[in-house]
């Protein structure tokens, strides 16, 4: 593998991560893309915008969350020494917010009057329509049905606050298709429209833009090791959906070079049972173009999006941020996966070992803990994003457990 | 500076000489490609040119299409469902340049298919097929390098998008590789929508006219043959898609078989659209 001096100077001014990245969208949303990328930009170099936005992520989601040392977790396992980065502990629940408090400070900055977003689990839907509620713009939600089957407490908070939730039929009406639609929607209102994108994909600047705003996790991480432990930490292990939480948390850290990364992809019923059966991109995909972005995907041999399967909605898109897919290429970032089964395993662990209930979605990360811990030494420090709780997940889990509700 | 072709002996390039000639617009339509099945699809292809097509947009099915409206989408999963590929799409045009060698085909669709295939190797097929031109709608001009350059260099236009979005200041720049004709999408939205008004077409096809002179195809929103002639008072073509692609899916019955007379009912219409074009400047 080629070694480069740094790992964090991506994109380059066209949006590329490599061969990754890139900005593959319609005519009529370029302007747009360039408009959005410039007053980022902009935005960035100000110091009242990083300001406005320190200070909401303190009074408003509750940051710095903390660096939690999972101490029975850590006895149980007998390795390594397991933290926690406690993203769960943000207002609503998940790392989101932070994305979501970024981007309304831009679109208001940019005099847009009307937020839409897409979700899977919904979690980012959440975060969207609390932001929309704060800052009192009108939000519309685009959501797969068969996501809103299965996320029905998320759909009815996005209501509560107010947001218009806009159920998906296309497709197989999961997450990419609620991005479809969602573009749909911006392509037909560019005018006063502003798109919250979820994670780290989609068209230059989104990538970039996405995890600038969640590397306060990482940020936060050095610090709160450095207080704790004196030192850096040995590896950091995060859930891989689209790879907002991941990039947050490693990106601080990519040119440290003893400190090791992992991201995991959910397996579903098992990668050998092919794309239909996991929603793996790295380990189970090629590279193509989807969603402005060229990056790895769950796709046919025609080129043809396949749906992919995760218990968890908000891992199950056939994509992957194309800064992770680069990552991957050069080969910074190790990329795993864990299955349904043992991100189910995982989750009920965590709750009787530790009292935290986490997202389905994190308990992947939480999965490949538990198979590496135990194989390092005691002194090994090992941080784990704990991107949401899991409150949102206990009626999927009870179905798969077979438990009536 | 006005922008030519760089691929000035086409099939396009002479079919738009010839409507020019003929004192008359162009009627360009849309159909995906293996929809509702490959042998009815094949015989709408074929038929096209005889009832007043005198271009085709060639729709290469997505699972994903980002900017087509419900109509497109349904047509493209049909045709998906009833296993249309990229390969089987090339054989299409194939099989309608054995009846028709002067008709030009434009593949329409979105770049992943494409990328799949390869872009040299879809390229050489394409061209050695009879296909003229490619629209790839998320391919903007900050993406040339990807498709648009080789295909040029392969001897296939890359027909550009451009759109209500697309000011002054940007024209140059999606001029400049635009091969074959400008489309102009006449609505900032997708497929099978809204219409734009005349005066905002009149005014659009001007603005172009001053950067290109290239002809100017205008399309999305146009269902009827009244607004077909009103768009070919002013353009050099009028594209109609969705109008099209719903009159065929109006022929699915609910077991989603074709029910008899469906293709004939398709090209009645595109009859329709034809002459409504043809008595546009009459
Ligand atoms: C709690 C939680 N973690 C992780 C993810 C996956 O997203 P990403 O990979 O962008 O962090 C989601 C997505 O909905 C989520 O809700």
């Amino acid at each position: 593998m080629t070694k480069l001096n740094t790992y964090r100077s991506g994109p380059d001014e066209r949006g590329h991560f490599g061969i990754f990245g890139g900005r593959f969208v319609a005519e009529t949303l370029m302007p747009l893309i360039l408009e959005v990328e410039k007053a980022y930009r902009e935005a960035r170099a100000d110091p009242a915008f990083e300001g406005e936005m320190r200070q909401q992520l303190k009074q408003y989601v509750g940051r710095p969350n903390p660096l939690y040392y999972a101490e029975r977790l850590t006895e149980q396992l007998g390795g390594a020494k397991i933290y926690f980065k406690r993203e769960e502990l943000n207002h609503t629940g998940a790392h989101k917010i932070n994305n979501c408090i970024g981007q309304i400070l831009l679109a208001r900055r940019m005099g847009k009057t009307r937020i839409i977003a897409e979700t899977g689990a919904g979690q980012h839907g959440v975060a969207t329509a609390t932001v929309c509620a704060l800052y009192n713009m009108p939000c519309v939600i685009y959501m797969g049905e068969t996501d809103i089957a299965r996320q029905q407490p998320n759909v009815f908070r996005m209501k509560l606050l107010g947001a218009e939730v806009r159920p998906v039929t296309s497709g197989s009406g999961t997450l990419k298709d609620a991005m479809n639609e969602a573009l749909r929607d911006w392509v037909t209102n560019v005018a006063d429209t502003f798109y919250i994108i979820g994670t780290a994909a989609g068209p230059h600047p989104y990538p970039a833009m996405v995890r600038d705003f969640q590397s306060v996790i990482g940020d936060e991480v050095r610090t709160q090791m450095q207080e704790q432990e004196g030192r850096l930490p040995d590896s950091l292990v995060a859930c891989v959906g689209g790879g907002s939480n991941a990039i947050g948390l490693f990106h601080p850290f990519l040119d440290e070079p003893t400190v090791q990364m992992v991201g995991v992809e959910a397996a579903g019923r098992g990668i050998e049972k092919g794309p239909l059966d996991h929603a793996a991109s790295i380990n189970g995909g090629r590279p193509g173009v989807l969603h402005g972005n060229r990056t790895y995907l769950l796709q046919d041999e025609d080129g043809q999006i396949l749906e992919g399967h995760s218990i968890s909605a908000g891992l199950d898109y056939p994509g992957i941020g194309p800064e992770h897919s680069w990552l991957h290429d050069v080969g910074r970032v190790e990329y795993a996966y864990a299955t349904d089964q043992e991100a189910l395993d995982a989750f009920q662990l965590c709750a009787r070992t530790e009292g935290i209930i986490p997202a389905l979605e994190s308990a992947h990360g939480l999965a490949e803990v538990i198979k590496r811990a135990p194989k390092l030494p005691k002194d090994h420090l090992m941080v784990l994003c704990l991107s949401g709780r899991g409150d949102k997940d206990i009626f999927s889990v009870a179905k798969h457990l077979g438990v009536e509700l | 500076m006005k922008s030519v072709d760089v691929l000035a002996d086409s099939r396009i390039a002479r079919r738009f000489a010839a409507l020019k000639a003929e004192g008359r617009a162009g009627l360009v339509t849309f159909i995906t490609a293996g929809d509702p099945d490959p042998a009815v699809s094949q015989a709408v292809l074929n038929g096209l040119p005889a009832t007043g097509a005198d271009l085709i947009e060639l729709g290469m099915p997505f699972t994903d299409p980002m900017a087509d409206g419900p109509a497109i989408q349904a047509s493209s999963l049909r045709a998906l469902k009833a296993g249309m590929t990229v390969r089987k799409t090339l054989e299409m045009v194939r099989g309608f340049r054995k009846q028709d060698a002067d008709t030009p085909i434009i593949l329409m669709g979105y770049f992943n298919p494409i990328h799949a295939y390869g872009v040299e190797p879809f390229l050489a097929a394409a061209r050695e097929a009879g296909v003229d031109g490619l629209i790839v709608v998320d391919l903007p001009p900050e993406e040339d390098e990807e498709l648009c350059i080789p295909a040029l260099q392969a001897g296939v236009s890359f027909v550009r998008l451009t759109t209500p979005t697309t000011d002054e200041a940007r024209m140059p720049m999606v001029m400049r590789n635009t091969s074959g004709f400008v489309y102009y999408v006449s609505i900032a939205g997708i497929t099978g929508t809204a219409s734009a008004s005349n005066t905002a077409i009149d005014a659009a096809v001007a603005q172009l006219k001053r950067h290109t002179d290239l002809p100017v195809a205008v399309g999305f929103g146009i269902k009827t043959p009244d607004q077909a002639a009103e768009v070919a008072r002013v353009a050099d073509a009028a594209v109609v898609g969705s109008a099209i692609v719903t009159r065929l899916a109006d022929g699915i019955d609910a077991s989603g078989g074709v029910k008899p007379g469906t293709v004939e009912d398709v090209l009645g219409f595109v009859g329709e659209l034809a002459a409504g074009v043809r008595a546009a400047r009459g």
